[in-house]
């Protein structure tokens, strides 16, 4: 094949329409109103569906458009297109849960020199990358509700047994140690009798449920810091002689917990609020983007539905106590 | 053109020329360009060129010898794979076993070479067919990646590194300076395939496998050399996905071989070997690159895109047999010129 004048003449105006649009100057768009990026880990998610339920009724709130967009799997190159499109769109806001917490921080920063104001939420990247972290939990605020779930539970005295994912699962280390404090501070008449590890495998932790009811006959109940282990304890409870004798709670998903909680194996797990999270995250990026606020430690914003909310250090936003789930509240949620 | 097709010469000089698959892919890539400049706003931002570019990167360095492979009949489906274990390599030599990156990369683009050896040798010596033997290296060498680095991923390369795949050739242009090198690759490659007498034989053994060897190809040597050439230029990929990310990913560029193959076979070259230009290609690739940016622009989801892309794939190869057709019609409807 050779060159020849007609594609010479096709590929000049290739040419000369990349030129028109190296040149295409200023932005003619974005501007009708502020326009908001809300790119979580990946589409197609419920939990981020749920997130993306609250982005938009915040946005509604302040008049502001939100545009969900994301990749078709949770990796950080994936996302990085996703994050130059909002800085080519000049976006007043990126709202992203981050697939790797430095990977895209080169990105981040080139949306932010284009004018875009970057908020993390759920999964946070390093602190310099962003303007603000939304932080769905913190690791007190997860301990203290399950041991005062499981008080509640069984009444505030007896045996007690913690089904955890693996043995160095750093999350879950850490919310133990912390739980194991908060109950030698404040409920002497519970005794936790055994930590017993599922290795977040369905069939593992539904095992080692039986093995902990077999070893501990008096055991009155059950913590389940991890979404696979409550799923399976509750699993095993529910067609066991000990279902509504032996309490189970945790960190569990609704549409995980849901037949158990109506079957009456589980009676309150927690976990956070996604919605919640999604509307705290744009109004968090609307105070930026109006410039209320700057991001630094002691600045405050007000929400509509959850109140006000500080700036943390280095830049981090808690959404607040872990949320209950439980029979009234559970037909409200769909992840 | 090398094609033995006496039929296409009795067309006029005009039209064989205007109705080439590569005219008609600079064509559609012209008129997306022009509609997007018009009609998706913000796709005139400086930024969007840039970012087109850095994009497609490596989708335009693998498509160079691929189309090659292609050329002579063959495919090599483990490209993305060894972008995968290139980026794992660049990130585990350079963090793990505290090499210099520049030690790292060049080790990196050597396996990438003896990766594109060992499909070569299978294929060229040993005569297997080329689809079975990359469908087992893709998931051999993708295996070998996430085995070395597992489900982590090292994202600590040197911030002078990570800049160099990123910076533009004029500050504040839109022009991303490894075009540069792509562009020197593309000419080489160019100059290969179209202007030297290896890339005849390339041209011949995709012809036809028997009257190569009597024009005396090395139908072997030419087929193994393209397999190493292409494992080399995909490594080479690897690093600057690894670069452009910051991250070396067991993962990374996973299922990217099925974007440069489209790329490729939207760019004109017959799967089937014998047929095609390298700027077919490029276009081909800068037509995915552009519809992506247009329709991520638009709020369009990876599905949709991927949708239109496989779309416009499809109808460029129905078009072309069913274009023959109509064109041996109207050939069979005029009076015969002497062949």
């Amino acid at each position: 094949m050779r060159l020849n004048k007609k594609s010479i003449a096709v590929a000049a105006t290739v040419v000369v329409s990349l030129g028109l649009t190296a040149c295409g100057g200023a932005d003619d768009g974005g501007d009708d109103g502020t326009a908001f990026t809300f790119l979580p880990k990946n589409l197609g998610n419920p939990y981020f569906d749920t997130s993306e339920v609250g982005a938009q009724s915040a946005a509604e709130e302040l008049g502001v458009t939100v545009t969900q967009v994301g990749p078709d799997a949770a990796s950080p190159e994936a996302q990085v297109p996703f994050i130059n499109t909002a800085a080519q769109q000049g976006a007043d806001a990126l709202i992203i849960s981050a697939n790797d917490p430095s990977a895209i921080c080169g990105a981040l920063e080139e949306a932010s020199d284009a004018g875009t104001a970057i908020v993390t939420f759920d999964s946070d990247t390093d602190p310099e990358c962003r303007d603000l972290f939304v932080s769905q939990a913190d690791a007190a605020g997860i301990a203290k509700v399950q041991v005062e779930m499981i008080a509640e539970q069984i009444g505030g005295a007896g045996q007690i047994a913690i089904l955890s994912a693996s043995a160095n699962a750093t999350n879950q280390n850490a919310w133990i140690e912390l739980m194991q404090t908060e109950l030698e501070a404040n409920y002497p008449d519970i005794e936790l009798v055994d930590t017993v590890y599922g290795d977040d495998d369905d069939q593992k932790s539904f095992d080692q449920t039986a093995a902990l009811l077999q070893s501990y006959p008096e055991l009155k109940g059950i913590v389940s810091p991890t979404t696979v282990g409550i799923a399976a304890a509750a699993r095993y409870l529910s067609t066991s002689a000990s279902k509504g004798e032996v309490a189970l709670t945790g960190l569990g998903t609704p549409n995980q917990m849901r037949e158990y909680v109506t079957d009456g194996t589980v009676t309150e797990f927690a976990l956070w609020n996604p919605d919640d999270l999604g509307y705290l995250a744009v109004h968090a990026a609307a105070a930026l983007a109006n410039g209320d606020i700057e991001g630094d430690e002691g600045d405050t914003f007000t929400t509509e539905r959850l109140g006000e909310y500080t700036v943390g250090p280095d830049g981090v936003v808690l959404l607040g106590e872990p949320f209950r789930f439980n029979a009234d509240n559970i037909g409200d949620f769909d992840f | 053109m090398t094609s033995l097709n006496f039929r296409a010469h009795a067309r006029p000089a005009w039209r064989r020329l205007l109705f080439t698959r590569e005219a008609a892919v600079i064509a559609i890539l012209a008129a997306v360009l022009l509609y997007a400049n018009l009609a998706v706003s913000n796709f005139d931002s400086p930024l969007t060129m840039y970012y087109l570019f850095l994009d497609v990167t490596p989708l335009l360095l693998i498509a160079l010898p691929l189309t090659m492979v292609i050329v002579t009949g063959e495919i090599d489906l483990s490209v993305a794979s060894v972008v995968g274990l290139s980026s794992v390599l660049v990130g585990v030599l350079y963090a793990h076993a505290g090499m210099p990156m520049w030690t790292a990369a060049l080790t990196a683009i050597a396996v990438g070479a003896v990766c594109g050896s060992l499909n070569g040798f299978l294929v060229a010596y040993v005569g297997l067919p080329s689809l079975a033997v990359t469908i087992g290296t893709l998931a051999l060498y993708r295996g070998v990646a996430i085995g070395l680095l597992g489900t982590e991923a090292v994202t600590d390369f040197p911030e002078t590194w990570t800049d160099l795949a990123k910076t533009r050739i004029v500050e504040g242009g839109s022009l991303p300076l490894v075009l540069v090198p792509i562009a020197v690759l593309a000419a080489a490659t160019a100059w290969l395939l179209h202007f030297s007498p290896f890339g005849r034989g390339v041209y011949e053994v995709g012809l036809g496998r028997e009257a190569a060897h009597f024009t005396g190809v090395n139908v072997e040597r030419t087929k193994f050399l393209l397999f190493v050439l292409t494992g080399a230029v995909s490594a080479l990929a690897g690093v600057y996905f690894t670069l452009r990310y910051g991250s070396a990913r067991g993962d990374n560029a996973y299922g990217l071989e099925l974007q440069v193959i489209a790329a490729v076979l939207l760019g004109g070259v017959s799967i089937f070997g014998g047929r095609g230009a390298l700027h077919g290609p490029i276009a081909g690739v800068l037509l995915i690159g552009a519809v992506s940016s247009a329709m991520r622009l638009e709020g369009q989801t990876v599905n949709a895109i991927n949708i239109v892309i496989g779309v416009l794939l499809v109808a460029s190869v129905v078009a072309t047999p069913v274009l023959n057709r109509v064109a041996a019609e109207r050939a069979a409807r005029k009076p015969k010129r002497k062949e």
